[in-house]
């Protein structure tokens, strides 16, 4: 069930945000890496796909034409998981797991809770099930909100900047997982990320949008080249692709700098 | 992967969902306790007052009133009984406006009062009471309800009418509340500062609070209010509880976050303007009865909505007892005391409560 996006434009108030975005494709069983410089409308794009910003423009999910359907229609079939976690609810995660389920489908109690049941262990929660929200790590909280999309079994999952508060150790855990979740159910993962040697190692595909437009997208050791670096954020970068260890993407220095 | 802890499929041999269960039959037992202390405190209000009937006598009364005196029999069914449900049905209506508005506004502090409510209802009932003006074709004392709960109302629609101009923020909400209290104290002002001293008597009593003007016919009101409005809180519970989730996240569940604050919003209003009109501004309930069973059971509605309800009406039902036993044959304005005996409850919950929420 591949997702193509075409002609998406968006406006937030009076500012476009997003201008005719075209050309965009993510391939069910892979992980799509959208990149781009702050305030590119990476967050935006996300959104918009999910029905959470009105959007003008074609967004395909395998036969089904996501721009036709409401948001609740939408929200059957994809989830869109926002950078910040943080709560104050006073739920258990068990209750919070629930509650994602709940609001998606109604059926049997049994039955929500074996799913609840499924996605807390697949994400080693169980002895965390109980406790609530407030008293989480940052790293336990994301895996609760993963849990939460998870659980309602989405065609399409977009993350955005699912590791920017998590340490080295939780963004690999994290990343690995979302891999292996995208091969095994052979859904559709895009997210937005910052570290460009995270997306070179993780994704199969990168989108680049910069200043609310499709620049580019391939795969990593296509778009990752110090030309489009510079094109794209404006700095010289050394790249290495080695053979028997992870692509490194080495910022060297910025083109414009601040004073000047 | 060397560094990667792989997250794998491990069964764990206590089930999460028979724990869950456990802890849902844990709050349903407290939810359970406290209906029976409502029922427990009805009783003892109805038992309580003037004239010293026993309780045996009080209970005979309830349940064959023909085989008890004709006086015990009015005493306790057209003048104690509509009273102490009353205070159940009132602090019930107030507890649940304010837990929903604090749910909706995604802040602790919100109630009918600090939403300007309360201001606007005081204000209609100023207008009955020093102008003798009614915004209803009515007399009597339902030109000062009419007119306190068309004003409640009115300040309700206001808040929703302007947010809608700007988006649905929630802070737009709350700053246009407050800019509404602040609006009907100025008009409640004036008319006091024109009033006679008999009218700002009579004015300061109703702001105080009373449930002794009850009437069968204002309880149906009350109640009715609650029938209509629970239904649909009850429907929405799941969107209630995702909306604690913030915003965005609630909008990714598929919840159409806006139609759902706008339509709530309309039932809290209802609640809290019946309740203020009928009995005055109360205050206090409608802030801790929902912070207080929120320390009890948390936030899920399935659970948190009827504890509110709970909370609210134990607490009024026992303010009605005490403002009658407090001072012996004087009855004290019951907005005085909610405050006198939900504070000790609410203090000794945040105080051994080591959560870290906004309870």
């Amino acid at each position: 069930m591949t997702l193509t996006i075409d002609h998406l434009d968006c406006s937030l108030g009076k500012r476009r945000i997003l201008h005719d975005v075209s050309g965009l494709s993510a391939s069910p069983g892979e992980i799509t890496a959208l990149i781009g410089p702050n305030g590119s409308g990476k967050s935006t794009l996300l959104k918009a796909i999910a029905g959470i910003e009105a959007a003008s423009g074609r967004i395909r999910l395998g036969e089904r034409q996501l721009d036709a359907l409401s948001l609740e229609q939408r929200s059957q079939c994809l989830y869109y998981l926002l950078q910040d976690t943080s709560t104050q609810a006073a739920l258990s995660v068990f209750e919070a797991v629930l509650l994602s389920r709940r609001t998606q489908v109604a059926e049997p109690a049994a039955t929500a809770l074996s799913a609840v049941e499924r996605a807390l262990t697949s994400l080693e929660l169980d002895p965390l099930a109980e406790r609530e929200l407030v008293t989480l790590s940052g790293g336990q909280r994301q895996r609760v909100a993963i849990a939460q999309a998870i659980v309602r079994k989405p065609k399409l999952l977009m993350l955005d900047e699912p590791t920017s508060a998590l340490d080295l150790h939780h963004q690999l855990q994290v990343l690995d997982y979302l891999r292996r979740l995208a091969r095994r159910e052979g859904i559709v993962i895009v997210l937005a990320i910052h570290d460009l040697n995270l997306a070179a190692r993780f994704a199969d595909h990168l989108w680049v949008v910069k200043e609310g437009r499709h620049i580019v997208s391939g795969m990593p050791e296509q778009v990752l080249t110090p030309e489009r670096l510079r094109d794209i954020y404006a700095i010289e970068a050394h790249v290495e692709w080695p053979i028997d260890a992870p692509p490194r993407v080495i910022p060297l220095s910025a083109l414009h700098r601040l004073g000047d | 992967m060397k560094a990667t802890t792989r997250l794998s499929h491990t069964a764990k041999p206590e089930s999460t969902a028979v724990r869950y269960l456990a802890r849902q039959r844990r709050q349903r037992r407290l939810i359970a306790l406290a209906a029976l202390a409502v029922l427990i405190s009805l009783l003892v209000d109805v038992a309580t007052g003037p004239g010293a009937y026993a309780l045996p006598d009080v209970l005979k009364a309830l349940v064959a009133p023909s085989e008890v005196s004709r006086i015990l029999e009015i005493v306790v069914w057209e003048i104690r009984l509509p009273v102490a449900l009353m205070a159940i049905i009132v602090g019930a209506s107030l507890a649940v406006a304010g837990a929903e508005m604090q749910t909706l506004l995604d802040n602790p502090l919100a109630d009918p009062f600090t939403l300007g409510i309360s201001s606007a209802a005081s204000f209609g009932a100023a207008l009955a009471i020093v102008l003798d003006f009614g915004l209803l074709p009515v007399a009597g004392t339902l030109l000062l309800t009419g007119n306190a709960f068309l004003l409640a109302m009115f300040a309700s629609l206001a808040i929703w009418a302007l947010s809608r101009l700007r988006g649905v923020s929630i802070q737009t909400m709350v700053l246009m509340g407050i800019a509404i209290m602040f609006f009907f104290n100025a008009l409640l002002g004036i008319l006091q500062y024109v009033a006679s001293a008999e009218s700002l008597q009579q004015l300061m009593f109703w702001s105080l609070g009373s449930l002794d003007k009850a009437s069968w016919g204002k309880l149906g009101l009350a109640g009715l209010a609650l029938m209509i409005t629970m239904p649909a809180f009850i429907r929405a519970r799941s969107q209630l509880t995702a909306l604690r989730l913030g915003d965005v996240q609630a909008k990714a569940m598929g919840i159409d976050v806006g139609r759902l604050r706008l339509r709530m919003l309309l039932c809290c209003a209802l609640l809290s303007a019946t309740a203020v009109a009928f009995v005055g501004t109360i205050g206090f309930v409608g802030l801790v009865g929902p912070h207080i069973a929120r320390l009890l059971v948390g936030e899920d509605q399935r659970v948190f909505l009827p504890m509110s309800a709970l909370t609210g009406a134990l607490i009024l039902s026992l303010t009605s007892i005490l403002s009658k036993t407090l001072i012996p044959g004087i009855l004290l304005p019951i907005g005085l005391l909610t405050a006198l005996i939900g504070l000790p409850f609410f203090v000794s919950l945040i105080l051994r409560s080591r959560r870290e929420t906004w309870r």
